[in-house]
């Protein structure tokens, strides 16, 4: 979780004195240090791993994700089934992992929208400052007013169901934190020495901004990112949840819980299992996102 | 002060109308076809409807007007808490939301209360336990609450203590066992976003050097713990009383779907599925008007514990942000 407050403690910071090492030398020290973590490799196999399977169900499952097969209906988790199996006997496990593009895709829909609008709007009100930035941090303040899941929710009635009206709804939920970190960045940024080095060398605003600020300032625009990715597909799962998601047979993370909540006193595999595996990717964004963020603190 | 606490209202007042009127523009202007969107909330097909028929059902949705003539005509309402009538029950949306919010209200504040008791003792046990392992584990729970889908705790909670061991029921609202599970579903991701600060603005107060002059000068840890570290390090926190009374009421939604309770949230939830534009748009200005007074309290309290406040230019409060959820 990501606070002002905290962010603001670290721009009053006086910057670091120590010798500043090479981009590579610096890279490969930090990843010498992340193999040295046990659980954040796991999360990290564990995200990789759903990714490739969300693209390449076939190396996980045999089944197909809407192979009925009513003798074996029902079944609890085995192996062989994994997760069990559903009322037409369908393969839960397969129905899971054939589900993930469509929630992964809308994840990264949102935070393609989230990144875009947020980076935009913490750049401009960074960079520019004055007026522009008291406007816009009034929008992201309105923003925040409204709180994510409502907003997301009058989007989607407006909209109408399915992966991307969900993904849009979702995005524009997570953009003001975006444009938050943003800014402090830019403004952290934009005071340091070889800013003003820059400047004084003749290098316009506009090449300082892309050369100078924005390389420097996207650190933990990054971590966030990794973090909201957390964030957002709790937020898909959520509304697909409700009912907002993929229409049927095709089934969402969210609807796949949804679905085996009805049958929860005699098959709890149904519902839960699924929601694990939500909630242990979830857990594993979170888990590399923090860190991350100790690591470049 | 006078001019700290007029101005703080004004911003209330103005976010909570910029709010209503985004609000408005995303359920009124997005839409490609309005008058669809209100004739299918109101179970109508518009191809079975005469020219004649259409004309008087966008009389009486208001969409013969103009956008700014609706615009005016519901924020004139909103100010009078008229909110206009559901297009899917045909009654008025404040009666509507009046018959649900007592349970979202008695929902919310418990869970609201519960998750300040719980989030501020395990921030307090966390920082005050001296074994490492449970120092360390403690202060990784919250993340772990947070990670958690409320959908999914909630069945969790369903399938263990309804199915298996028959404590509370599972659904429905009957009496105080019936509020248990849903309370500590939306408690458990609020006391963790709680927590999580705390256990920060802890870390960073115990730090300070007057923690050492009063354990210097002989108080003992539990004393310097609570009245000195623990009154210090709550103040930062209290920004975010805001956002875990907006998380309570946002968690209503999925919580009463998933525990079937008849309050504001799933009424919300059953909008959106009927896209019921009016009782939309009134959940969603009332969630924010939560929100922004919640803020609104906080900040005009602020200076009463921490004088130095209105002396500076003060900050907005800080967000949890994205965590809204």
């Amino acid at each position: 979780m990501s606070l002002d407050f905290a962010q603001d403690v670290q721009v009053d910071a006086p910057p670091p004195v120590e010798e500043v090492p090479s981009r590579g030398a610096n890279l490969r020290a930090n990843l010498r240090q992340l193999a040295r973590k046990p659980v954040f490799l796991i999360a990290v196999l564990y995200v990789f791993f759903v990714v490739v399977s969300a693209f390449w169900p076939k190396l996980f499952t045999s089944a197909g994700p809407y192979d009925t097969h009513p003798e074996t209906a029902m079944l609890s988790p085995r192996l062989g089934h994994l997760f069990g199996t559903d009322l037409y006997g369908r393969d839960l496990w397969t129905r899971v992992l054939y589900g993930s593009p469509l929630t992964i895709k809308a994840t990264l829909i949102a935070l393609a929208i989230a990144i875009v609008a947020g980076l935009t709007l913490g750049v401009v009100s960074g960079f520019f400052a004055g007026f522009t930035d008291a406007f816009l941090m009034r929008v992201v303040d309105v923003l925040l007013a409204i709180p994510g899941l409502l907003l997301a929710l009058s989007i989607v009635t407006a909209l109408g169901y399915g992966t991307i009206p969900v993904a849009v709804a979702v995005g524009v939920g997570i953009v003001p934190g975006f444009a938050r970190t943003t800014r402090s960045e830019v403004l952290r940024v934009k005071t340091l020495p070889y800013v003003e080095a820059a400047r004084a060398g003749g290098a316009s605003w506009g090449r300082v901004l892309w050369r100078h600020i924005l390389p420097n300032s996207w650190g933990p625009v990054a971590v966030l990112a990794v973090l909201d990715a957390g964030v957002a597909i709790i937020a898909i799962a959520s509304l697909s949840f409700l009912g907002f998601g993929a229409a049927p047979p095709a089934a969402e993370w969210g609807t796949l819980i949804a679905d085996g909540r009805n049958y929860l006193v005699t098959s709890w595999w149904l519902s839960l299992l699924p929601g694990l595996f939500v909630a242990l990717l979830v857990l594993s964004l979170n888990h590399i996102s923090k860190t991350l963020q100790e690591l470049t603190r | 002060m006078t001019r700290y606490i007029v101005g703080r209202v004004t911003q209330a007042v103005i976010v909570l109308w910029a709010a209503f009127t985004l609000t408005f523009a995303i359920l009124y202007l997005l839409p490609s076809d309005p008058m669809q969107l209100q004739l299918a909330a109101a179970g109508v097909q518009e191809d079975s409807l005469n020219a004649e028929q259409l004309a008087a059902m966008q009389h009486k949705f208001g969409l013969d007007q103009s956008i700014w003539a609706q615009y005016w005509h519901h924020l004139a309402g909103v100010v009078h808490g008229d909110f206009g009538t559901s297009l899917s029950q045909q009654i008025p949306v404040s009666e509507l939301i009046g018959q649900r919010i007592g349970q979202t209200l008695l929902l919310s504040v418990t869970a609201a209360v519960v998750s300040l008791v719980a989030g501020s003792a395990l921030a307090y046990v966390a920082t005050f336990v001296r074994w490492n392992p449970l120092r360390i584990f403690l202060s990784r729970l919250p993340a772990l609450g947070a990670s958690f889908p409320q959908f999914f705790v909630a069945l969790f909670l369903i399938q263990f203590f309804s199915f298996k061991l028959g404590w509370f029921p599972a659904t429905g609202t009957q009496g105080a066992a019936s509020l248990i599970m849903p309370v500590v579903t939306i408690s458990v991701l609020t006391s963790s976003v709680l927590a999580q600060v705390l256990i920060k603005s802890f870390d960073q107060t115990l730090r300070q050097p007057y923690i050492v002059t009063a354990r210097a000068k002989g108080l003992s840890r539990s004393a310097v713990h609570l009245r000195h570290a623990f009154r210090n390090a709550a103040l930062p926190a209290m920004t975010i009383l805001g956002v875990i009374v907006g998380l309570t009421v946002t968690s209503s939604i999925v919580v009463e779907t998933v525990f079937t309770r008849e309050g504001v949230g799933r009424l919300a939830q059953e909008s959106v599925l009927s896209q019921d534009v009016p009782v939309v748009l009134a959940v969603v200005t009332i969630a924010a008007a939560v929100f922004v007074l919640v803020n609104l309290v906080v900040d005009l309290l602020y200076p009463l514990f921490d004088p130095r406040i209105t002396h500076t230019r003060v900050k907005a409060p800080a967000f949890v942000e994205g965590v809204t959820q």
